[in-house]
């Protein structure tokens, strides 16, 4: 996918609005890059889309008088990557977590943190949740947003924040115990 | 180890508004009320918080490649409404250099430097997120758990940390011990942020670990100011010719808590 500029809409912020734009959100392009990482499970995709959505940002901006740039284009971002993922990727969008899959397991996370390759287990454990869980931990955790900047971001109710990241952490808690415990049973059949 | 069995509802709600530091005062003084009485809530607060640092721990974050800024830069500056790239007043030059739209910017950040008054270190709590020492503390902080760099001294007693500090740095940072108040403390240490000197009082909180940035200011006394950067929480204040930022992957009402008691 090409960034796709479109020329007719580009250019139209004068001096003044370009520099805002500069000082309002540029500084928010890792965070946008970041959350495209995470909800697409890649760097590439994530490349195409941060890039597109980027340049929508910069085309809409006059419509932006808000005070959290920040929200404001991540907003953008993860629309963007939803309907790439429509486009693309449905079964990202249908799979529904299985909660049969993952039991509760005995490991508990503090083990597992001491166990190491804390990043390839985590990468692992995040990827295989949900893009909707994925992303309120991304944000929160990553990103450091509110909850109010999470219910902007998302459209979704301030009031559902906060069981949406309970349920997502339950998830990655789960995720990464069945990871444990797979690793565990092949080190046993090793020996 | 197996969780306990026993339910409790607010393991799996206000628990986490608790962790993020988003309940106000009165919910989250009920819930620490609650916490003495349900160890289900005990240990998924304790476990909640190491997932966090292993988050943290493990730099999930990936920054953007280059090319996206350019190619963003590029459309900015160098597109007419028609499409064609023009000569624009704003060419696209090296990243360091100094373009003339960036000139309200500087006007405005010279506007704020003058109203807050030349410092050295600027105050964390100046705009969230991108400040630059808000960043460095959080380096620091990350940089300090690496095994081996948390402390200097390591000593429980203050009585030994407080006149370790002296002959080292040319102030007297407020070293107190809160063992009593699940505060231990652990030790310090001395840090460069930005160039800077600076103490740290190392604190622990359960498994985890505080630490208290110090330096002095000649600027006025200011109430607590609180944020979160890559998850860490973190507060900032100043009081008696010295501004101290306290920083951790504890909840935010247990940073207020130790602040409180360092401020009193």
């Amino acid at each position: 996918m090409s960034p796709g500029v479109e020329g007719s809409d580009l250019g139209v912020l004068d001096l003044q609005e370009r520099a805002r734009f500069e000082q309002l959100v540029l500084p928010h392009v890792d965070a946008a890059f970041n959350l495209a990482r995470w909800v697409l499970r890649g760097r590439n995709d994530a490349e195409d889309v941060a890039q597109e959505a980027l340049l929508r940002a910069y085309r809409f901006f006059r419509g932006f008088n808000g005070a959290d740039a920040r929200a404001w284009l991540l907003q953008i971002v993860r629309n963007a990557c939803y309907s790439w993922l429509e486009k693309n990727r449905p079964m990202d969008l249908s799979t529904e977590f299985d909660e049969q899959l993952y039991p509760q397991s005995s490991a508990t996370p503090e083990a597992l943190a001491i166990a190491g390759d804390d990043k390839q287990r985590l990468t692992a454990a995040l990827e295989t949740l949900p893009p909707r869980f994925r992303e309120v931990l991304v944000l929160r955790e990553l990103e450091g947003c509110s909850y109010k900047e999470i219910a902007s971001i998302t459209s979704m109710p301030i009031g559902s924040v906060m069981s949406a990241l309970s349920r997502a952490r339950q998830r990655l808690q789960q995720s990464l115990t069945q990871g444990a415990s797979a690793k565990n049973a092949e080190a046993q059949r090793e020996l | 180890m197996r969780r306990p069995n026993v339910s409790c509802e607010l393991t799996h709600s206000i628990l986490h508004g608790y962790l993020d530091g988003e309940l106000d005062a009165a919910r989250a003084a009920d819930f620490e009320q609650h916490l003495l009485s349900c160890p289900q809530c005990v240990a998924e607060v304790e476990e909640q918080e190491n997932l966090r640092s292993a988050i943290q721990r493990a730099g999930l974050r990936e920054r953007a490649p280059e090319k996206i800024r350019r190619n963003l830069q590029a459309a900015i500056s160098g597109t007419s409404t028609t499409g064609e790239p023009v000569k624009t007043v704003t060419p696209i030059r090296a990243k360091s250099s100094i373009r003339p739209t960036w000139w309200l910017t500087l006007a405005a950040a010279a506007v704020f430097v003058i109203v807050l008054g030349s410092r050295m270190l600027p105050n964390l709590t100046q705009g969230r997120g991108g400040n630059e020492m808000t960043a460095a503390i959080v380096d620091a902080h990350l940089r300090s758990l690496q095994p081996g760099h948390l402390e200097d001294v390591i000593s429980t007693d203050q009585h030994t940390v407080k006149p370790w500090f002296d002959g080292r740095i040319d102030f007297a940072p407020p070293v107190q011990d809160f063992v009593s108040d699940g505060f231990p403390l652990q030790g310090g240490r001395l840090d460069v942020v930005q160039g800077k000197t600076v103490a740290v009082l190392v604190y622990g909180r359960r498994k985890h670990i505080i630490n208290v940035f110090i330096w002095p200011t000649n600027e006025q006394d200011t109430a607590p100011q609180q944020g979160s950067q890559l998850g860490y929480n973190w507060v900032d204040w100043r009081k008696g010719g010295m501004e101290l930022v306290a920083i951790s992957d504890v909840s935010a009402p247990d940073l207020t808590a130790l602040q409180k008691l360092i401020a009193q």
